[in-house]
């Protein structure tokens, strides 16, 4: 098997195992209304998981989104709350506002060489403070288009609600592995993380593309922001602290290599779906502290980042290919 | 041969080519052609301009003077990307790819064809394998680069290359790190690519592969052109030759050293060897000599420098000090057997360079003494004062920055940095590299004085006549193995460039049989 899916197998087989256990436990967890759950809960951190996995594929890493999904949910809020904006008009305006964000942020990377840990971080103070700098207090967003959307389902077989906002997020999933393995900017983003110099000397126009990745991930933030202000009907400075870990988090589980190059945004889906299987479970269990789910989080982690080492320092020594000429 | 007549004018051509790095020139008024349907091999010890000219034919840098022509007419090349655009492509020795992309992927990347905005796998994948079965290649297009051996990425890489320029192809070191028959199956390629009328740029230092593909050969030494000549015409001994630059016309060695020196061995090297680095090895260093070790870069000097110093592990052999045998596992155990070592590339290697002279000459001492016997400020300054002023280290306050010293006090700042921690034995990786005339001479007379005190000295240089006038001893590598050891009479220049080309004569001789 390539060797860049094993980490990806793993994933699966983990995912499958956990599930599987989980079911014989409660059995009540095998259901449409569960995964529908999952879905729901989970779209915010998937919607931004996919922008962070083109982040870490190139080689970098993006602190700002937790930030940037607390900065759109106080602008969104604000805007229809405060200017009376209709939503459309407010997300749009939230969406430009990250994009430039991350422009910024990718710009500064590439033009200044800072190391995009410094620039991110720099940006998710910024975004933070701004958003604080706005309000300090939740504001509650009353309006009709957001019990519209928020009431919108599919029934699924078995009856389990297919939110809008989970929706979006399986829908940005496959738009994104799309990008990741069927574009031009795709490969180029692999090029990057595989190794920057190469890529240079082979074409890759490398400022354009780590401006597009960084705008990408700040812009996907800001959705994520949007979809968490529809999931919480109020916008919050301090929503989704932490929430660029659980991201990172989810992209590593997902067989994604933290130093870039190797990854699938597939993978990253299997990611947040384990993170809410933990969640999940916790719920079902009822005496559990919630913060199990970061114990066990951070065990995979662990486990997951050990696996790449193996795999990855195991594979290192080249298989020789046999010539075989044409002409023999 | 076939005659390269005037009508074949040069594709890409220098003239008068500078380039100047800081004071030094690395590049003086060289001139360089190259006709279309030629392998040109390009020659040169470290340091001798090689790279500096490829990265000024290829955009990498901009020179300082002369020009550049392609096809009779100047050009400027802004980088890399643009040269290939004008036809010129290069293929490194670090396989400059995508080892995490599949092997078609690396062939189209930046011009995959797409529909709707997506890329076409699938005729990608079908026109790099036309393309790959053309070199003779016929592998998995959709694995990973990185998962085939170094030749089959060379091949890959030189089919990119020539696909994406098609005119000129430098090859910079193609087959340092490839056995004997994948160096076969590239020349194959290369020869192939020959007879389709591209033009070849061949960097490499081993003399058996210019002789078994090139037509003509450029050979520069300290940045200055020293000839270009076809090489139907040379032998083995002339390339060597021009490349060291020996006429052969120089004062005998210092003799009657060695006989002094017949002692027991300080330390012995028995059978020594590291798989794919160098062949063992036996060599005896007594006290109070210098063995020299000749060969041209490539030969396996450095390697058995850092074998010696524990840099790399031997995987045979023994190690013996006195009677004792004794490992090398580190170079901190190295040291503890009182071992110093000068590195080759002082920059890298060597020198410490945001710290102070000062700081320079302790660091192997302290490290010598442990972390809890700390040298205070003044003990420092006692040390460094003493060896500053033994070598004559200028340097206009010891808690300057050595970054800033010429390279010639760098390099003395590094063998203070060995003495402080009064070695036995001194191993010094070309000490005279690089630096001015006047400092060369005090680091020949350092090397000899250190001799006369009962250092062991093992000393690593490709200039010939300083190596002939301190060694006591030389010994002479070749292709990873020690070939031949020197003593007496024979210590001379003539006789090591005869060592350094011997073998290559005989093995031409059986390849031409063949």
């Amino acid at each position: 098997m390539n060797r860049s899916l094993r980490p990806l197998a793993a994933t699966a087989v983990i995912f499958a195992l956990a599930y599987a256990a989980s079911i014989l436990q409660f059995p009540g967890m095998f259901s449409t209304r569960v995964l529908g759950n999952f879905l729901t809960d989970n779209a915010f951190l998937g919607i931004t998981a996919v922008g962070m996995t083109f982040v870490i594929i190139s080689g970098g890493i993006d602190l700002s989104v937790g930030a940037v999904i607390g900065f759109t949910g106080v602008l969104v809020a604000v805007l229809i709350g405060w200017f009376g904006l209709h939503p459309l008009v407010a997300f749009a305006i939230a969406l430009v506002v990250a994009a430039a964000f991350g422009a910024a942020m990718g710009a500064a990377i590439h033009y200044l060489e800072v190391p995009p840990f410094i620039v991110t971080l720099a940006g998710m103070f910024l975004a933070r403070g701004t958003a604080s700098v706005i309000t300090q207090d939740s504001i509650p967003v009353t309006h009709e288009f957001y019990s519209k959307v928020t009431s919108t389902y599919w029934l699924m077989p078995g009856g389990g609600r297919l939110s809008l906002i989970g929706a979006l997020m399986v829908l940005v999933f496959i738009v994104g592995a799309l990008v990741a393995h069927r574009t031009r900017f795709g490969s180029n983003v692999y090029a990057l993380g595989g190794n920057a110099v190469s890529a240079a000397l082979m074409g890759v126009p490398v400022a354009r593309t780590t401006i597009l990745i960084y705008t990408l991930s700040a812009t996907l933030s800001g959705l994520a922001g949007i979809v968490f202000s529809l999931y919480t009907s109020a916008g919050y400075p301090l929503a989704a602290v932490g929430v660029e870990l659980d991201a990172i988090g989810a992209v590593v589980i997902g067989g994604t290599l933290l130093t870039g190059g190797y990854g699938f945004i597939a993978g990253t889906f299997i990611g947040v779906m384990l993170q809410g299987l933990v969640q999940t479970y916790i719920i079902f269990d009822g005496t559990l502290s919630s913060w199990w789910t970061k114990i066990v989080i951070g065990g995979l982690l662990f486990v997951f980042i050990v696996l790449q080492r193996l795999v990855f320092s195991a594979s290192s020594s080249r298989s020789k290919v046999f010539w075989k000429l044409k002409h023999e | 041969m076939v005659d390269q007549a005037t009508d074949n004018p040069f594709v890409l051509e220098a003239r008068g080519v500078i380039k100047i790095f800081g004071q030094s020139r690395a590049l003086d008024g060289v001139n360089f052609g190259l006709r279309r349907g030629e392998v040109h091999a390009l020659l040169g010890e470290n340091g001798a301009g090689k790279s500096t000219l490829i990265k000024i034919l290829t955009g990498a840098y901009q020179p300082d003077g002369g020009e550049v022509l392609l096809d009779g007419a100047p050009v400027h090349f802004a980088d890399p990307l643009n040269a290939q655009a004008h036809g010129i492509g290069t293929v490194y020795q670090e396989v400059n790819l995508l080892p995490n992309r599949s092997v078609a992927e690396n062939l189209f990347l930046g011009r995959q064809p797409t529909r709707f905005g997506f890329v076409r796998k699938s005729v990608i994948e079908k026109q790099a394998r036309e393309l790959l079965s053309r070199y003779g290649l016929d592998i998995d297009v959709q694995a990973e680069l990185g998962t085939y051996s170094v030749a089959v990425q060379q091949i890959v890489a030189i089919a990119r290359a020539v696909e994406l320029s098609g005119k000129v192809l430098v090859l910079d070191e193609p087959t340092a790190s490839l056995d004997k028959l994948e160096v076969e199956k590239l020349f194959e390629v290369v020869n192939q690519l020959k007879q389709r009328g591209m033009a070849i740029v061949f960097i490499t230092h081993f003399l058996d592969q210019v002789f078994a593909i090139s037509d003509r050969v450029t050979i520069l030494r300290n940045g200055r052109l020293i000839g270009t000549e076809p090489l139907s015409g040379l032998s083995r001994t002339d390339v060597v030759r021009m490349m060291l630059g020996k006429d052969i016309t120089f004062a005998p060695a210092v003799t009657g050293i060695e006989e002094r020196a017949a002692g027991p061995a300080l330390v012995e090297f028995k059978e020594c060897g590291k798989v794919g680095k160098i062949r063992p090895f036996s060599l005896k260093v007594r006290r109070g000599e210098v063995v020299g070790v000749a060969g041209l870069l490539g030969s396996g000097r450095t390697e058995m420098a850092r074998l010696m110093f524990g840099a790399d592990q031997c995987d045979a052999g023994e190690i013996r000090i006195g009677d004792k045998p004794v490992s090398l596992g580190s170079p901190a155990q190295a040291i503890a057997h009182g071992f110093g070592f000068c590195p080759e590339d002082r920059k890298i290697e060597g020198i410490l360079g945001d710290l102070s002279v000062r700081e320079n000459i302790v660091i192997a001492l302290q490290g010598k003494l442990g972390w809890f016997k700390a040298l205070n400020r003044d003990e420092q300054m006692e040390i460094a004062g003493k060896f500053a002023e033994d070598l004559d280290i200028r340097a206009a306050s010891l808690d300057m920055p050595v970054k800033l010293l010429s390279g010639g006090n760098q390099q003395k700042v590094i063998l203070a940095r060995w003495l402080a921690t009064d070695p036995n034995f001194l191993i010094l990786d070309e000490p005279t590299r690089g630096i001015d005339v006047g400092a060369h001479a005090e680091i020949v007379r350092t090397i000899n004085r250190l001799r006369e005190e009962g250092l062991a000295l093992l000393v690593i240089s490709s200039e010939l006549d300083e190596i002939v006038a301190y060694s006591s001893r030389i010994v002479v590598m070749r292709d990873r193995e020690m070939v031949a050891e020197l003593t007496g009479d024979n210590i001379n220049p003539s006789v090591i460039v005869q060592a350094i080309a011997a073998q290559h004569e005989t093995l031409s001789a059986e390849g031409a049989s063949a």
